[in-house]
Formats: C-alpha cells, sequence, structure tokens
C-alpha cells in the first residue's frame, strides 16, 4: 500500500501529510511532483493544504492545470482513493472532481481555529474507523472555504449521503453559530458519487499525534489505511 | 568614468549621506564617486546596514550561554544536540507606517529570507507591534492592514505564525512597529554562510526579477524621521509570498547539493548590501555585470538596479562548473536562475553595465562604516514623571468595573481576531497555541521543544529605560520559564527615536547597555539583532522600545505547561511577592490616564530564583498551570488564567489577609518576578518545599473552581464577577475595536 502526496509549486501542508502517513503511521509514502505525468503505484493520492500557484487567481484554479492533475483524474474515474484537504479539496471543485464551488469566508478573512465536525456518513473509505455522528475536533486554516452549490446538486449530495462532515458545535448540533465560514448547510466535507475521492476544508493532519494534544485526524487516515488493506 | 563634477550636496543628503561622510569617501576614492558608487555607500554606511551610531553599544550584548552560540552574517542561534536553531528579529516600521499591508508582508518575508539564507527551514514567525490608540481612524487602518500583510504572506509561505504582542499608545500614533521574528531549524552541518571564497567561482542571481520597487527604501525610508505630508509610499517594496515559498523550497534543495559555496538575500539595499558583503565575509572581491540581471521593468539606470529592494532575490556564490546544476534547480521551482559574475581575488567589488564600469571599490570601505560617538544627555520629561505621586490618584470605588474595563481595554484583551488571521500551525509543530504566555514547537525527531516568545513595555522603558529593558528581558525569559523551557537565546529589535537627538539617544544608550547586564545576569546570548532609529513623527518620539525575542528549550515536551486553570478543587498559589508600585502599570494608564511614576523594580537576583523555582516546579510535574504577571497585575493574570482557554473557563475564589497599602496597587499594579500556578491539593507541601529551597516565598491564596472569580481582601470581597461576564468582557477581544 502507498500514498502519494501531490506537490504543486505554493503546496504548503505536503510535508505535514507526508510526515503523517510516513513518520506517525508508518505507510510507505512518496511525494508527487505536479510537473509529473505517472502516479508511481500510489493506492491513495493525497492533495495537500495550501497555496497553490499562490492561489492569486482563485483557489486552486491554476493547480488544476498541472500534468499531474490528467493522471489524479483517470486514478479517481478508475475508483482510486483520493482525499483533497483544503486547497486540495479547492483543487478537486475546479477539476470538476467534485461538484460546488469554494467563495470567500463570509468574515473575509483567513480563519485558523479548532472546530467541531459531525462525521455523516461513516460508509466511506475515509470514516469507517468513526462512530455514527462522531464529533471530531479538527482544525482549519482558510481564506476560502464557503462552500457553494446549486440547489439539485445539493439535493443529491444530501440524498445520496455524500456530505460526511459538517459543522456542528460540541455536542453534535449543527447550527449557524458553528459554521466558521458561510458554508452551505454548514458542509466541511463531500463525495463524490461513487464515493472514492473526499474533499474537505478541515486538515485532519493537523490532530493525529499525540504530542500535539489532539489526535482525532488520525481517525480518517486510519480509516483509508483499513479500507485499503480490506481491499 | 565621469571627470566633470557631477554630485552636488542636495544629491548626497537625499541619499542619507552627511558632509563628513562625503569627504570620507572622496579620500578613500581618490576622486568623485560615480551615482552607483554613491548609492552604494549610502545605504552601506546607514544605520539599518552599518549601525554606525548603534555599533559602539551592540558590542556590550554577551554571545555566550547554556548553549553554543552561532552569530552568522544575517542571522545567529544557537546549537541544542546536533539541531542548530537560527532565529532573529526585525523591524519593518516605516514601511508599515506607509503601506500597511505590503510593509507588513515584506518585513515576514525579509525575516524569512534572512533565516533560510543560513540553510535553517523557517519554522515559525512572531509578530511584536505597537500602534496609536484605536480610537483613531488612521490606527485602525494600519491595524487592519498590517494584520492582513502578516496573513497574506506568512500563510502563503506556510510558516505558521504561533505568537507576538501587541500594544497601544499614542506614543506611536504616526509611527507604528512591526517587529518580525522568525526562528528556523537545521542540522548543525548543513548551515550555509554568506560569503563569496574561490577566485573564479561564479556569482548567480537567482529568486524573482528586479523592478523600481523599494529604491532607498533602507538609506531613505529608515533612516529619517516622518516629516508633514510625505510622499514615500514608492519606497516600499511589494511582496509576492507564492514565489518566496518556492524560493523556500528551491534553496533548500540547492544547499543539500553541496555546490553551493555561500548564499545571502537580497533585502536591505538589495544587491549592494548583498554582492559587498558576501565578498567581505568571504575575503575576496566580487565582478557582477548589472545588465544580466533580470528586470522585470525596461530602462533601469545601474543604480536603480543596485538600490533595487525588489523582493523574494538570493545572490549565490556556486561552485565552478556546477552553475547549469543550480540553476535547473531554480528553474524546475519557475525562478530565475543566471550567473551575473564571479569571485575575484582584489579585494575589489567591480560593478560593469553593458561593458562599463559604473562602480569599483575596496570591500572593505564598504562593510567598514565611520563609527560615531553619539552625545547623549538626560531628557527634560524624566523628572517630570518621578514627580508623580500616588496619593493624587483616587482609589477606586468599585473594582468589579476596573477589572472588566481593563479585560476589554485593547493591549489587554484576547486578541483572537488576530491570530485566528495567521494559521498558525501549519508544519504540524505547534504544541502550544498564540494566546498563552509563549508559543511552544515540538522538534520533530527528539522529545525537546522549543518555546518562543517577544516582549517589551515601551511604557516602562519611557520612564525608565534602564528597568524598562531589564524587565523585558526578565519577562521575555519569564514567558518562555512559565511553558516549563530553559531561556536559551535572544534576538533584539531596538526600536528608537532620532539618534541625533542627544535625549533620545540616551533612551538608546540607557536601554541597551541594561539589556547586556540583563541577559549576561541571567546567561542569555543575543545572537542576533536589528537598529531602528528615526522612529518619530510630528508628534514627537515613539516610547524607546527594545523588543527581545526570546527561545527556550524544554528537554521534555510532555511536561510543557499552559496558563489556563485545569482542573475544579486545584489550589492556587502566588510565586513572588506584591509590592506597593503603581507608576507605569496599564491600570494607572487605562482608568486614569496618567503614564507617569517609575517603572517598577526588577531584582535579577529574585528574578533568577523566581524562574529556576518555577521551572523545577513544572520538570517534577508538581504544578497545572503557571502564568506570570505582566499587564493588569495580579488579578488581570488570575482571570486570563480563568478565561483564556475557550470552553474550558474555570472560575476561581482568591482570599489574602490585610495587605498593608493600597488595593488598587494590589490588585492592579504590576509589581515584578511574580507567577500565579495552580496544583493538585495533595501537591501542596511539594509546591511549597521546592518554592522555599529557592528562597521564593509562596503564598496559598485561592482555589479554582465555581462559576465566578471572587476576590476577598481580610475576608471583604473586592471582585466579584461573573465567569460569563469576564468572558464577555475579554472575549470580545479586539474586533469590537476594529469592525
Amino acid at each position: 500500500m502507498k500514498f502519494g502526496v501531490v506537490v504543486f509549486p505554493g503546496s504548503n501542508c505536503d510535508h505535514d501529510c507526508y510526515h503523517v502517513l510516513k513518520d506517525a503511521l508508518g505507510q510507505d509514502t512518496a511525494y508527487i511532483w505536479h510537473k509529473d505525468r505517472s502516479l508511481d503505484g500510489c493506492d491513495c493520492i493525497v492533495l495537500p493544504g495550501g497555496f497553490s500557484y499562490g492561489d492569486y487567481l482563485r483557489t486552486g484554479a491554476i493547480a488544476r492545470f498541472s500534468p499531474i492533475m490528467n493522471e489524479v483524474e483517470g486514478f479517481a474515474k478508475k475508483g482510486g482513493i483520493v482525499i483533497g484537504i483544503c486547497n486540495g479539496f479547492q483543487v478537486l471543485l475546479e477539476s470538476g472532481l467534485l461538484p460546488g464551488a469554494m467563495r470567500h469566508n463570509d468574515s473575509v478573512k483567513f480563519v485558523c481555529k479548532f472546530v467541531n465536525l459531525k462525521t455523516e456518513n461513516i460508509d466511506t473509505p475515509f470514516t469507517n474507523r468513526c462512530n455514527k455522528g462522531q464529533v471530531l475536533r479538527i482544525p482549519i486554516a482558510h481564506g476560502e472555504g464557503n462552500y457553494y452549490v446549486d440547489d439539485n446538486t445539493l439535493k443529491a449530495l444530501n440524498k445520496e449521503n455524500r456530505i460526511i462532515f459538517r459543522y456542528c458545535d460540541k455536542n453534535g448540533e449543527v447550527t449557524p453559530d458553528a459554521n466558521p465560514n458561510g458554508s452551505l448547510e454548514n458542509i466541511a466535507g463531500i463525495v463524490n458519487k461513487p464515493g472514492n475521492v473526499l474533499g474537505m476544508m478541515p486538515h485532519p493532519e493537523r490532530c493525529s499525534e499525540p504530542v500535539l494534544g489532539f489526535v482525532d485526524g488520525k481517525l480518517i487516515f486510519e480509516s483509508i489505511i483499513g479500507w485499503l488493506r480490506k481491499r | 568614468m565621469a571627470k566633470k563634477k557631477m554630485i552636488t550636496k542636495d544629491i548626497y543628503r537625499a541619499l542619507g549621506l552627511r558632509d563628513d561622510e562625503y569627504e570620507r569617501i572622496l579620500k578613500i576614492l581618490g576622486r568623485e564617486p560615480t551615482k552607483t558608487e554613491l548609492a552604494m555607500f549610502s545605504v552601506e554606511w546607514s544605520e539599518h546596514c552599518g549601525y554606525p551610531r548603534s555599533r559602539k553599544y551592540l558590542k556590550l550584548l554577551p554571545r555566550k550561554g547554556r548553549y553554543e552560540v552561532l552569530v552568522g552574517e544575517d542571522a545567529g542561534g544557537i546549537v541544542v544536540g546536533d539541531t542548530a536553531i537560527i532565529f532573529k528579529m526585525e523591524s519593518h516600521n516605516h514601511p508599515s507606517q506607509v503601506e500597511p499591508k505590503q510593509g507588513a508582508a515584506t518585513g515576514v518575508g525579509g525575516i524569512i529570507r534572512d533565516i533560510f539564507t543560513s540553510g535553517a527551514r523557517p519554522v515559525a514567525s512572531l509578530n511584536s507591534l505597537r500602534f496609536g490608540e484605536l480610537t483613531d481612524p488612521y490606527t485602525r487602518y494600519l491595524l487592519r492592514g498590517v494584520v492582513d500583510g502578516i496573513q497574506f504572506y506568512g500563510n502563503c509561505i506556510g510558516v505558521p505564525t504561533v505568537g507576538g504582542e501587541i500594544y497601544f499608545d499614542d506614543a506611536y500614533q504616526g509611527n507604528c512597529l512591526v517587529n518580525a521574528m522568525s526562528l528556523g531549524i537545521a542540522k548543525r552541518e548543513d548551515l550555509a554562510r554568506a560569503v563569496a571564497q574561490g577566485t573564479g567561482n561564479p556569482i548567480m542571481y537567482v529568486g524573482s526579477k528586479t523592478g523600481r520597487d523599494g529604491i532607498g527604501g533602507c538609506s531613505v525610508l529608515a533612516s529619517a524621521e516622518f516629516g508633514e505630508g510625505d510622499a514615500k509610499r514608492p519606497t516600499v517594496q511589494i511582496g509576492d509570498p507564492f514565489t518566496e515559498k518556492c524560493l523556500i523550497e528551491a534553496t533548500m534543495e540547492a544547499l543539500k547539493t553541496g555546490y553551493i559555496v555561500g548564499i545571502k538575500d537580497m533585502g536591505a539595499a538589495g544587491l549592494t548590501c548583498s554582492s559587498s558583503e558576501m565578498a567581505s565575509a568571504g575575503g575576496c572581491g566580487m565582478e557582477i555585470d548589472i545588465s544580466k540581471v533580470p528586470r522585470r521593468e525596461e530602462g533601469m539606470e545601474p543604480w536603480e538596479v543596485m538600490m533595487s529592494e525588489s523582493q523574494e532575490r538570493m545572490l549565490v556564490c556556486v561552485k565552478k562548473g556546477k552553475e547549469e546544476e543550480v540553476a535547473e534547480i531554480f528553474k524546475r521551482w519557475d525562478l530565475e536562475g543566471v550567473v551575473i559574475g564571479y569571485a575575484t581575488d582584489d579585494k575589489k567589488v567591480r560593478v560593469l553595465h553593458e561593458g562599463e564600469v559604473v562602480a569599483e571599490m575596496p570591500t572593505a570601505c564598504l562593510t567598514d562604516p565611520p563609527l560615531y560617538d553619539m552625545p547623549y544627555e538626560e531628557p527634560a520629561y524624566i523628572k517630570e514623571v518621578r514627580r508623580f505621586k500616588p496619593s493624587n490618584i483616587k482609589e477606586p470605588s468599585d473594582y468589579n468595573k476596573v477589572l472588566l474595563d481593563l479585560l476589554a481595554s485593547p493591549t489587554i484583551t484576547n486578541k483572537a481576531w488576530v491570530y485566528e488571521q495567521y494559521d498558525h500551525m501549519v508544519q504540524v509543530n505547534t504544541a502550544v497555541y498564540p494566546g498563552s504566555d509563549a508559543a511552544v514547537l515540538r522538534l520533530k525527531g527528539s522529545k525537546r521543544g522549543i518555546a518562543v516568545t517577544t516582549d517589551c513595555n515601551g511604557l516602562y522603558c519611557y520612564l525608565n529605560p534602564r528597568v524598562g529593558a531589564r524587565i523585558a528581558v526578565a519577562e521575555a525569559a519569564r514567558n518562555l520559564v512559565c511553558t516549563g523551557a530553559h531561556p536559551a537565546g535572544a534576538t533584539d529589535c531596538l526600536n528608537f527615536g532620532n539618534p541625533e537627538k542627544p535625549d533620545r539617544f540616551w533612551q538608546f544608550k540607557n536601554c541597551v547597555e541594561s539589556l547586556a547586564e540583563a541577559c549576561e545576569y541571567l546567561n542569555i546570548p543575543v545572537v542576533s539583532g536589528n537598529v531602528s532609529f528615526y522612529n518619530e513623527s510630528p508628534n514627537g518620539p515613539i516610547f524607546p522600545t527594545p523588543t527581545i525575542g526570546m527561545i527556550g528549550i524544554i528537554e521534555d515536551i510532555d511536561k510543557r505547561c499552559t496558563a489556563n486553570f485545569k482542573d475544579d478543587g486545584d489550589l492556587l498559589f502566588l510565586l513572588g511577592e506584591c509590592k506597593d508600585e503603581l507608576g507605569g502599570s496599564e491600570y494607572l494608564k487605562r482608568i486614569h490616564g496618567v503614564k507617569a511614576g517609575d517603572a517598577p523594580e526588577c531584582d535579577l537576583e529574585i528574578e533568577k530564583r523566581l524562574q529556576e523555582a518555577c521551572l523545577e516546579l513544572i520538570d517534577k510535574g508538581a504544578i497545572k498551570s503557571a502564568h506570570d504577571c505582566s499587564e493588569g497585575g495580579l488579578v488581570v493574570a488570575i482571570a486570563e488564567s480563568c478565561i483564556s482557554s475557550e470552553g474550558e473557563e474555570k472560575g476561581a475564589a482568591i482570599s489574602v489577609p490585610e495587605i498593608g497599602f493600597r488595593k488598587d496597587s494590589y490588585l492592579f499594579g504590576e509589581t515584578q518576578s511574580r507567577i500565579v500556578i495552580s496544583c493538585s491539593p495533595r501537591e501542596r507541601e511539594r509546591v511549597k518545599k521546592i518554592a522555599s529551597s529557592h528562597k521564593i516565598i509562596a503564598s496559598e491564596f485561592g482555589k479554582v473552581g465555581g462559576d465566578s472569580l471572587t476576590f476577598e481582601i481580610s475576608d471583604k470581597k473586592v471582585i466579584n464577577i461573573a465567569l460569563k461576564d469576564l468572558i464577555k468582557a475579554w472575549r470580545g477581544g479586539l474586533k469590537k475595536y476594529v469592525s
């Protein structure tokens, strides 16, 4: 089993994802340069957070044209596991692998803090180690995490159980106060229709080691590892 | 070269050179300088680069401590195990006052380049900020802009902004302070030097293209006071954090090849500084052809190319024959990488432009700026402020209101509005978040942690430069100690007024002498630093503000300690003593509008014992929280420990016997060398024993718990506030002032 962490120019959580997968979870992990045209036999692709191409035009808008994204799209269409975190989620939206778009946070400010996430669907490669409705404490760090999608797609996302995480309070209530960025229906993470591509704004790699005091993020990586192992 | 007399008084004065300095240039060259040469001298001899006015005093700062000290060309550091921790703080005050977003952004970018040019990967940034009062709309614009600039740059490059401080006072009206600190990590043997060496080794220009931005940034903008109606905006540089991020990665990769002889960032004075200083540090010469410098503007004059402070550029001396491989790395990151010259053996810097020599001079004269002995005298205000009599201050009747007002006041209130705009977690090292006494980072691959903080109370330094500077050192160290870290090294950013004015220079001299003494006493080396003079506006000079950035080492990061109270029923102790000291307090300033008296005393011998006691208490696991008393005094410290951890707020009940002096002085006075700690009841005796073994008084004075904060003095409740009201006052934070 091998993980590949894509490095776009301006990615800055690539080292963090690599560190957690390799050093904290002991997985075979490789960096994949954005100009490469091979996924190097990886079983799971991580599109990390950061500011690909500075996000000067629109978050993720340039990165989706990197040569490696052709490979990632092909891999995803064949059912390969892809997780996009923060900027990685934005790249997935721009590339059309996931529906919807990101707007600026309703505060029009970057926000970095811990939030609570309600796990809405545990029958996925990414959440099978969680309990239904489990509240995860995970940090966010973004300026554009205000998820938007048209009504019909939103209905479909709900109907097909594709909304995996919603921002909630510490008791698991999904309330407007618990929404840190104005995201539609408090959406923090969604999957594609077949369920093999996850995009999420919060950063599980930032809370996956006991030394840092928070470990809920590990559940997500362990879910993927467990799922790949069973396959 | 030109024979006709080209350089007039107006020209060299406009570049910030004095008449006698110009005479000296004529003598060194034996002829009139070219425009390019003149520009080069003006920056190298400016206070920003050459420290002609401050050098005499900077030499006093100690360079030895617990750990091996590294003093490099661009930044310094310490060595812990086989890890070098490189750090430095630098000012970007004037650019930020003129254009807050870009000024602050490029301040962050500049200090980060100083770190990674040494071969260390930047792992954290901090910012120490000073503004006028928020009642002024321009101050609010500055605060918003500076914070926006820091988040814009810092977040994008993926270096967490983990801490800092913000003070508000009229003294900074018209001249804000933006001091940016950064630290980086490297294996000891991987450190790089900023030298050019080996005759014939190519000199490469890497990074971004050169434009006209920032010309004269350091010699003109940073080296004069703000006057009325100045138009200095064009001297501010524009930052591109994306390019910097790529430059960090490319530089780290290039250094790994072993082909790099030396590397230096183009910061203040751009190519001028980097070329002459690399040649001088390497003991060689350098010839560069600036027609080869990548440009983003047409028609730039040679002196403009030499003086440009365009950002995200580095100069690299490469092993001969390896230039292609090195260029390849930078090109892979879509950056420039071109050879523009080579190292020579004639100890001269020679600048060519389209085949013509536009500057040629000995490196030594550039990097050996004049040294001035500046006159100083005690300012008239000192006697004035010392006339302050506390008896003229009426004791308040409602202490609840005083505490709530202080908790809501700009300097003390919650700063989440600021640090939540900064990514303070990227790189997954942050183990204690902003809002505690100091941030703590884990050191990957070891048990160790690094604690880091910045500190300086400018009002104390204004009232008493010697004591104020001593407190800045003592308090920075105390902040680290409260996390369980041994203070290990410091950097300083010395912000003062116009050094040509003897009363301003008196503040500088006294502060620096005292900094040196305090660091020496506490065994803390000063490994790097920066001087920022001319911080004056038509409103007058700023408070003398020698900001201290300090790092400490926690041997076992799992033992780290935080400021917030943990469990109901825990006992509260005060380490240290309360004295009748009101002078310089935030209470006097905010509640009574008085900025007078003397700074609180600071006895370094007591301070040292206090810190040793606190470190032992944390190391032995005897206590659960530690928080030092600073602005707002004892009660504000206790209140902060009650409410600083969102969602985990705790009440507290305090009771002390008769105190023997004014209640306001006891509650809100800012006596130094005090730490509020909490522990489980079963640790009571151990806490007392450890404290007394360091000859420190540990007074048990309350308990954690309940849904309010109460404070009794000889059985009379002077404070009784519901937790929710404390939270409301404090957590509203800066947001309510700026939005």
